[in-house]
Order: structure tokens, then C-alpha cells, then sequence
């Protein structure tokens, strides 16, 4: 019904009533000074996920606590540290969700093995279809 | 095409149909939890959130007693009726301190006035930082810390009066 | 009265497709003859659907508030066009949209499908039939589009401005006409497995349907990221989302399924593939159905309509699947092929085409529904998004692409010429493309490298099969396919480019400081309060220069206050090598503004390359179509003198 609309309404626009009264974090809205550095920060953030969006990442959400963990990403990159210790440390937080890449835990590794495994099976299915030796 | 190649797609499609069906019966749950239940907390000293009063650290959490920490913020409608379920908290003998996420002095003390004040420090947040830190997605939250500084619960969304006996046996078992 | 008309129009068109169903029945295990009158009752039960549609539409018009779904989602302010688009914006009035293009397709087979055997026919309307009386139930029992409400009020809820937009209003017909249309494929399929009538007369009668309804889906995917990419205020056109991937998912099932055709059609080969894959893609369609009204996904594009209802979309779901699955497990035995292929042979390279296609479909299907595996068994929640895609499919996607560049050079049953001659030209181009990426820009990600050298092999390759024709005389789906595959490289160049080469700048500045993003000097001249017919705005006036001349953007924000919320309305500005992206967002308290500014080379051809796929597909199926009938017309010019 209207749900959808409204929800798909809810990413092109920010409701109003869940703000606070302070402006976004100094690193919410601007790159970072060195460009490999910013690069690496957007790749981080394209990676995690915005908690209070409906499946977004934080690059870009409009939400507020986004704004904030881009500045903390933005930072913490600044500082020196590397992507994958802020995405641990963030992991431990609020577990794998928050990574949209999944991790190299064994949860995950299906996800890795699948492309393999089904061209496997493509090929073994396709084996007798295909004659590999060419007839004179 | 040998029998069991011919039956493997309805086989697959059975699992695939038995999974909608308990995901159809199991609602997505969205709220997130902070995977920290079980953990300490982690090291942190915020900036006082109203001057005169005092500010929390992560080494006034582990002081041999359980505390009820409280993430909140003026601006956020739930806590304003959450502040009188934790006033009579307070009064029944629980340590509150209040985390403040994205406020000003001003409207706390506004926010405060109005509703009361539980809190026996309160540490300002305003960029979120802390919140991040703990696991958090959104106010207002709270968390039971114990005597040793480790977080035993985490409760999402106001407390209501009638969470507060299980606040109140947590906290006991927090002991 | 209207929608009264309405609602016992879908109850007759109900009634015919039981009927239908009945009539298959009898058909099949005793005399076609019975069967008589099936092509005309499919033929009524479309024009019953059509004007039950027709129905909605008129309440909708005439904003006729008795009608509980025009309260829902119209408003009497609101503007003509989105009042009648607003008829199929919400769950009711799509489904009742889904069902028309079904049973209008039934007709439309009915009408127009002469190839098959009459047996054939009997049997795929009959499957048709079954399809809309589920779809009809679940309308008239669970998702009344005409229920009344007494008394009538005085005016809708349905005003909210964000969704007053072309885009949404339009994007979804497209889509459905393409998701639906994949219904008949599913119908003649299911039908010939009946009848156990599996041959190359059967991919010709599917071909067209299924160009028809991938063409839609095509378009349908392509307008709808490009709606994304304007609206959301951050340059993205694909973001991997489940409900995306929803509709990606049929779109790799008929695109597999057009080529596995062209073989079940030119050699009466790969008879199980093509059977399981017409089977597959309008199940994929109903999965995506089901996802996006069922509650079962986060997404920002899910419609949440009680776990009933979801419950009752599987439910036909499971039925009609696995009814279409046990049917190919039990007639799959019969289904005998032929000789193996050459492996250097056309044939060949479509079915490795497929199988690749195939896989990457797999790919999305598990990375969409791999969470909710993960949840169900341990309880654990991760997340799958587009990192895992990107990474997985990406590869995937440009070895198929290098195929595409040398499949249509191959012959039938055996290569004679030799391929690798021809294809000098197109390998040097890409090289070269490659060499170049590597000389100017050596710091770009090696994805996007390789998707300009597979771009620069495919765009001279793809052509390769008009050379040395006589272009008049080449048949107009030799050309359709040209288009088409030159369309995956204009977009894959495109990707490519956006991915390597856009410049981002986001900052907070005052009125009258400047910004580079790529070779642009960008000035904010000023901010000025605005409003519109329904909300307040702040307009940015940004002067963007790269040399000679100034352009003028005027990014906006706009407030609204029912419900509360705020939007970015980005200024963009296309010139011949890229756009130039503005957004303006909030102030600063140190008296600055937000500003976000892209410039995005190429990013067009995106959305340029989609349309050409889309424009190559109606030019093959504009091409057979022609064809068809001028056989037939000299058919009947043979009967007319008396060649038998």
C-alpha cells in the first residue's frame, strides 16, 4: 500500500522529527585534505552499513548517525589507522551486519566458494553438450 | 538427463520456499544489538554536559556497584517519558548516568527542567563518538554496567514502567 | 456503479479462467475438438481484466472517494496525471495491473500465435489460465482493489509531493509489462511440456513474447536507475538492493533465455535449458513480487503489506513452480537432444553465453537471499551488498562481455572460417584501450581498467557482423543484435569511467568562495530562500566554469511539512563528456553551505547503452516479426494459386 511509497520516500527525503539540534560533524560533509587518503575512507564507508537506514551505506545516507560514523571513519583514517582495523573495530560493536562485505568469517565463505562451485556445476552439466575433440 | 539432476531444481526450490516461509513466520528484527553484552566498556572520559555537574568515565563505571547508564537527548521524544520511569528508578536506590548524544547545555538544562533529573552525572556525546563506541544505534538506550565495569544488558528503546522489574532484577544479578 | 462494473468484470474474467483451465483438462486427455472455443474465451477473460483495469483507472479520474483505495492514495489537489498514476502505486491497483498484462497476454497469444501446434496452444493458455485464476483469487480474497468505504470522506490521504514524480509514476508499468510478459514464455513452456512438444516451432513462437517482455524489462531497469541516480542526491545508478535485484534476476533469466532459444530454434537443441530457464524467469519475476510485498526484506523499496498477504504469494508461488518443476522432473526424460555441439560453434558459444549468465544469476539470487539463510540456521545476521556483487559479478560480467564480441562471428554446427583473423582489429583496439589506461591514468582500480579494454574489443567487435554485408539486405535482427551488443559496451565504457574518473568535492563554503572538481571552477554565488506549491526551499545559485563560458545550476532543498521531511533536488548539467552533479544541503552555523559537487565523464553512456540493448532487442523482434508475416502472406499467396 502507501508503505512502500512511503518508505521509498523515506531515502529521498530526511524526516525532520528525528534530528537533533546540532550541525552535522565537522567530517560528516567534507573529504579529507590528502585525496589517497579520502579514497581510502570512501571505500570504507561504501562498505558499511547505515544503522538506522532502511539498507543503505553510510557513504550515502542522510541520516545523522551516518554523518557522525563517516567522521569517525574520516578521522581515525586521518590518523592513520587502517580500513580493515576500523571495520573490526566496528564489527565488534555491532557484529557483521554492519559490513556489507562479508567478512572472511565461516559464515560467509559460501558466499566466496559460491561463484566457483557453480561454474563447476555449469560445466559439469554442459559436459556432454560440448564435444571438445574435433571431429575430421 | 539421469533422475536426479531432473528432480534437483524442485528440490532446491523446497529449501528456498521452507526458508521464506520461516522468515515469513520469524519477523525481521531491525533493531540492532551491541555485540558489548558480556564485554567491558570500553575506555572513554567525556566533556562535562552541563557545567556544575558532574561528568562520567569509563573508571566511574567499575566502581564495585552496578550502574544503570543512559543514552538519551533532549531532542528525542521518548525520553521524555522514560526520564519518570527512571526518576522512580532513582528513587528505589539505582545509579543513573546519563549519556548526552548531539546536545547543547541550554536545551538539556531546558530538557531537564522540564522533565526532572535522574541522572547522577551526565557526560556529553556530541558527535556520537561514545555511542559508537558502545554498540548503540539510537536513543534512548541504556545499559547495565556492573561493580567491574562490564556491560550485563543492553535495553533498546525508553524503559518503560513495566520493564522496570526486570531493570531492577538485572541489576541485582549485576551484583 | 464503476467500481461495482469493475469488480464483477474481474469475477467473470476469474470464472473464464477456471473455465479455460477445465477446458485444457478435458482437451488434453480426450478430444482437442473440445477445446474449440479456448483461443475466444482467453481472448474475453483479457478484455474483462481490461476493463476491470479500465475501472480503476475511471474511480481513480474521477476521484471517487466511496472507493477505499482512492482515499488511501489520491487527493483531489493532486495533478490529473498522478491521480490516474496513482491507481497502480499501491499494492491492490499493481496487482490488479500484474493481472491485466497476464490475462491481456493470454489473449494476445490467443490472437496472434499460430506456430505452435493447435495441441500446444490448448495447452499453454490453459497454463495461462492457471496463472491468472491464483493471481484472481488473491485480488478478489485478500487485495480487493473496489472495496467500498461508507461514508464517503470529504478528501484522500494520498498527497504526499515526494511521490508526485514522473519517474515513480511510470517506472512501474514498464517493469510489469516486462515481468509479466515473461508469463507467456512460462505458459508455452509449461504447455509443450505437456504435450510433450519440445522443438524448434516452439522456440519460434516463444521468441517473440520473450523479446518482447526483456526489451520492456530492459527500458523498465534502465529508466529506473537513471530515476535513482537523479533523485537520490549522490550520483549512485546501482546500489544492489534486494528489490533491485529482484527485478536484475529476471532480466539474467530472459536474457539467457532469448539465446537459448535462438539454438532450441536453429539446431532444436538445448531443449531442457531452454524449458528450465523460460520456467525460471517468470519465477523470478514472482519471487520479486513476493519479496517486495511480503515484509520479508529491508529495503527502502518494499511495500509492507501484512504477513497474510505474503503468505498467500508464496503460497501460489510454491504451487505454480513447483508445479512447473515436478512437471520438467517428470516429461524431462523425454526430452532428447541431439549430437554434442563443435566446440568452436555458435551453438557452442551460447551455451557457455548461458552458463555464464546463469551462474551470475545464481550469484544474485544467493547474495540476496544468503542473510536471511544465515539468520535461519545460526541466528547470526550479516549483511551482502554491493562490495560482494561488485567484486563477484563484476569479472563475471566481462569475460561474458569479451564472449559477446566473438559469438555472433561463429557459424552453426561448425566454425569454417577462421574467427581469429577477424577478430585482430577488435583485440588490438582493446589493447590499446588498456595500454592508454595504464599510461594516463595508472592509479585506477583494475576492474574498471579491464572494463574499458573489454569495452574498446566489444564495440569493434560487435559490429563485425555487418562487414562485407550488403547492410540493406541484412536481415533486420542481424542488426538488432549489433545494436544491442554495441549497447553493452557504450554502458560498460560508461561504468567505467564513472567508476575511474568521477571527481567528488564536498565542502562547506560562503557565498562567493570557490571549488575545483575536476577541470571545473565552481563558485557559490548565492543561497536564496524559495518556495513551491507545497513546500518552502533554499536555492543555491552555483557558477561552474572550465575555460570558455559560465553555467548556472540551482541546486535546491526542499522542506516539506506533511509529513515533515526534506529533500535535495540536485542540478545537473550534461555536456558532451560527462555531467556535471550539484547538490546543495544544510548550513553551517559558521554561515557556510554544504555543497556536493560531482563531475561524472561519460556517466551518460550508462544510461545511453541501456537504451540501446533495449533499442537492438525491438529492432530483432521488429525484424521477425516482419519476417513472420511476409511468410505468411506468401504462404498464402502459394495457397491462393494452388501449391499446397
Amino acid at each position: 500500500m502507501r508503505w512502500r511509497l512511503v518508505a521509498l520516500a523515506l531515502i529521498v527525503a530526511t524526516p525532520l522529527l528525528a534530528d537533533s539540534n546540532l550541525p552535522p560533524a565537522y567530517w560528516a560533509n567534507r573529504q579529507l585534505p590528502d585525496s589517497r587518503q579520502e579514497a581510502k575512507a570512501q571505500a570504507l564507508m561504501a562498505e558499511l552499513r547505515c544503522l538506522v537506514c532502511q539498507g543503505q551505506s553510510i557513504a550515502d545516507s542522510d541520516a545523522e548517525l551516518a554523518g557522525d560514523m563517516r567522521d569517525l571513519v574520516r578521522r581515525r583514517i586521518a590518523a592513520g589507522e587502517k580500513p580493515s582495523a576500523i571495520r573490526s573495530w566496528l564489527v565488534q560493536r555491532y557484529g557483521t551486519w554492519i559490513s556489507y562485505k562479508p567478512t572472511a568469517e565461516p559464515a560467509a565463505w559460501p558466499l566466496w566458494l559460491a561463484p566457483i562451485v557453480l561454474l563447476l556445476i555449469g560445466a559439469w552439466l554442459i559436459r556432454r553438450r560440448i564435444r571438445l575433440k574435433t571431429s575430421s | 538427463m539421469n533422475r536426479a539432476l531432473r528432480f534437483a531444481p524442485l528440490a532446491v526450490l523446497l529449501l528456498i520456499i521452507v526458508a521464506l516461509v520461516w522468515r515469513l513466520a520469524t519477523p525481521v528484527d531491525t533493531t540492532v544489538h551491541s555485540k558489548l553484552e558480556g564485554k567491558p566498556v570500553p575506555v572513554f572520559a567525556l566533556a562535562a554536559a552541563l557545567p556544575g555537574k558532574p561528568t562520567v568515565s569509563s573508571a566511574d563505571l567499575a566502581t564495585g556497584h552496578p550502574r544503570l547508564v543512559n543514552v538519551f537527548a533532549s531532542w528525542c521524544v521518548p525520553c521524555i517519558s522514560e526520564v519518570k520511569v527512571l526518576q522512580s528508578l532513582k528513587e528505589s536506590g539505582v545509579a543513573i548516568d546519563g549519556i548526552d548524544i548531539r546536545d547543547r547545555p541550554v536545551d538539556l538544562a531546558n530538557f531537564l527542567g522540564r522533565n526532572g533529573d535522574p541522572y547522577q552525572r551526565i557526560g556529553s556525546d556530541p558527535q556520537s563518538g561514545l555511542q559508537i563506541a558502545l554498540g548503540s544505534s539510537g536513543v534512548p538506550e541504556s545499559f547495565i554496567v556492573d561493580g567491574k565495569g562490564i556491560i550485563r544488558y543492553q535495553h533498546i528503546g525508553a524503559i518503560t514502567q513495566s520493564d522496570v522489574p526486570m531493570i531492577l532484577s538485572k541489576l541485582e544479578r549485576a551484583r | 456503479m464503476i467500481a461495482e462494473a469493475g469488480l464483477a468484470a474481474l469475477w467473470l474474467a476469474a470464472g473464464l479462467a477456471a473455465y479455460q483451465f477445465l477446458l485444457m483438462i478435458l482437451a488434453l486427455r480426450s478430444d482437442l475438438e473440445v477445446a474449440r472455443p479456448m483461443r475466444a474465451i482467453a481472448v474475453v477473460q483479457g478484455l474483462l481484466t481490461l476493463i476491470s483495469f479500465a475501472m480503476l483507472l475511471l474511480v481513480f479520474a474521477r476521484t471517487d472517494m466511496s472507493v477505499a483505495l482512492v482515499f488511501e492514495n489520491s487527493h483531489s489537489a493532486k495533478p490529473f496525471i498522478y491521480k490516474v498514476a496513482g491507481a497502480w502505486g499501491n499494492h491492490e491497483g499493481s496487482m490488479l495491473m500484474w493481472v491485466t498484462i497476464l490475462a491481456v497476454a493470454g489473449a494476445f497469444v490467443a490472437l496472434f500465435s499460430r506456430r505452435t501446434s493447435e495441441r500446444t496452444l490448448v495447452a499453454g493458455l490453459g497454463s495461462q489460465a492457471v496463472l491468472a485464476l491464483g493471481f484472481y483469487a488473491f485480488l478478489l480474497i485478500a487485495s480487493n482493489p473496489f472495496a467500498r468505504l461508507f461514508p464517503a470522506p470529504p478528501d484522500g490521504q494520498g498527497l504526499n509531493p515526494l511521490l508526485q514524480d514522473p519517474g515513480l509514476a511510470f517506472h512501474p508499468p514498464t517493469l510489469y509489462l516486462g515481468y509479466v510478459g515473461l508469463s507467456v514464455a512460462f505458459s508455452l513452456a509449461v504447455g509443450a511440456l505437456l504435450t510433450g512438444e519440445v522443438d524448434s516451432r516452439l522456440a519460434r513462437a516463444m521468441r517473440p513474447w520473450v523479446l518482447g517482455a526483456w526489451v520492456l524489462l530492459t527500458l523498465g531497469i534502465t529508466a529506473g536507475s537513471y530515476w535513482a541516480y537523479y533523485e537520490l542526491g549522490w550520483g549512485g545508478y546501482w546500489f544492489w538492493d534486494p528489490v533491485e535485484n529482484a527485478s536484475l534476476m529476471p532480466w539474467l533469466a530472459a536474457t539467457a533465455l532469448l539465446h537459448s532459444i535462438n539454438v532450441l530454434a536453429a539446431r532444436g537443441a538445448l531443449k531442457a535449458w531452454t524449458m528450465m530457464l523460460a520456467v525460471i524467469a517468470f519465477s523470478m519475476s514472482m519471487v520479486g513480487t513476493f519479496l517486495v510485498r511480503s515484509g520479508i526484506l529491508t529495503s527502502v523499496h518494499a511495500f509492507a503489506i501484512d504477513p497474510e498477504r505474503g503468505t498467500f504469494l508464496l503460497a501460489l508461488l510454491a504451487i505454480y513452480v513447483g508445479a512447473a518443476f515436478t512437471l520438467f522432473a517428470l516429461r524431462g526424460a523425454t526430452l532428447k537432444e541431439g549430437a554434442p555441439f563443435e566446440l568452436v560453434s555458435r551453438e557452442s558459444g551460447l551455451v557457455i553465453n548461458n552458463l555464464i549468465l546463469s551462474v551470475i544469476l545464481g550469484i544474485v539470487f544467493l547474495g540476496t537471499l544468503y542473510p536471511l539463510f544465515v539468520e535461519a540456521v545460526s541466528g547470526e545476521k550479516l549483511s551482502v551488498g554491493a562490495p560482494y556483487f561488485n567484486e563477484v559479478a563484476g569479472p563475471l560480467a566481462l569475460v561474458l562481455a569479451v564472449l559477446v564480441g566473438i559469438g555472433p562471428l561463429l557459424s552453426w554446427r561448425r566454425q569454417r572460417r577462421p574467427v581469429l583473423k577477424q577478430l585482430t582489429v577488435p583485440a588490438l583496439l582493446g589493447a590499446t584501450a588498456l595500454a592508454i589506461t595504464i599510461i594516463l591514468s595508472p592509479d585506477i582500480a583494475i576492474l574498471p581498467r579491464l572494463g574499458f579494454t573489454v569495452a574498446a574489443f566489444l564495440a569493434a567487435a560487435a559490429i563485425l557482423p555487418l562487414i562485407g554485408r550488403n547492410p540493406l539486405r541484412t536481415p533486420l535482427a542481424t542488426w538488432g543484435m549489433v545494436v544491442a551488443h554495441s549497447g553493452i559496451a557504450v554502458a560498460l565504457f560508461g561504468m567505467g569511467a564513472n567508476a575511474a574518473f568521477t571527481s567528488e568535492r564536498l565542502a562547506v563554503i560562503k557565498p562567493g568562495e570557490q571549488l575545483t572538481v575536476g577541470p571545473w571552477t565552481v563558485e557559490l554565488n548565492a543561497v536564496t530562500p524559495t518556495a513551491g506549491k507545497n513546500y518552502t526551499a533554499i536555492e543555491a545559485e552555483l557558477r561552474a566554469t572550465r575555460g570558455e563560458g559560465v553555467v548556472t545550476l540551482k541546486p535546491q532543498t526542499h522542506y516539506y511539512s506533511d509529513p515533515p521531511t526534506e529533500t535535495n533536488e540536485s542540478a545537473i548539467q550534461t555536456f558532451w563528456n560527462g555531467q556535471l552533479y550539484t547538490v546543495v544541503g544544510k548550513s553551517d552555523p559558521s554561515g557556510g553551505w554544504q555543497v556536493r559537487l560531482w563531475w561524472k565523464p561519460f556517466v551518460t553512456l550508462i544510461f545511453a547503452g541501456g537504451a540501446l540493448i533495449a533499442f537492438g532487442g525491438a529492432l530483432a523482434l521488429l525484424g521477425r516479426l516482419w519476417r513472420l508475416r511476409r511468410a505468411r502472406e506468401a504462404s498464402a499467396e502459394w495457397h491462393r494459386r494452388g501449391y499446397a
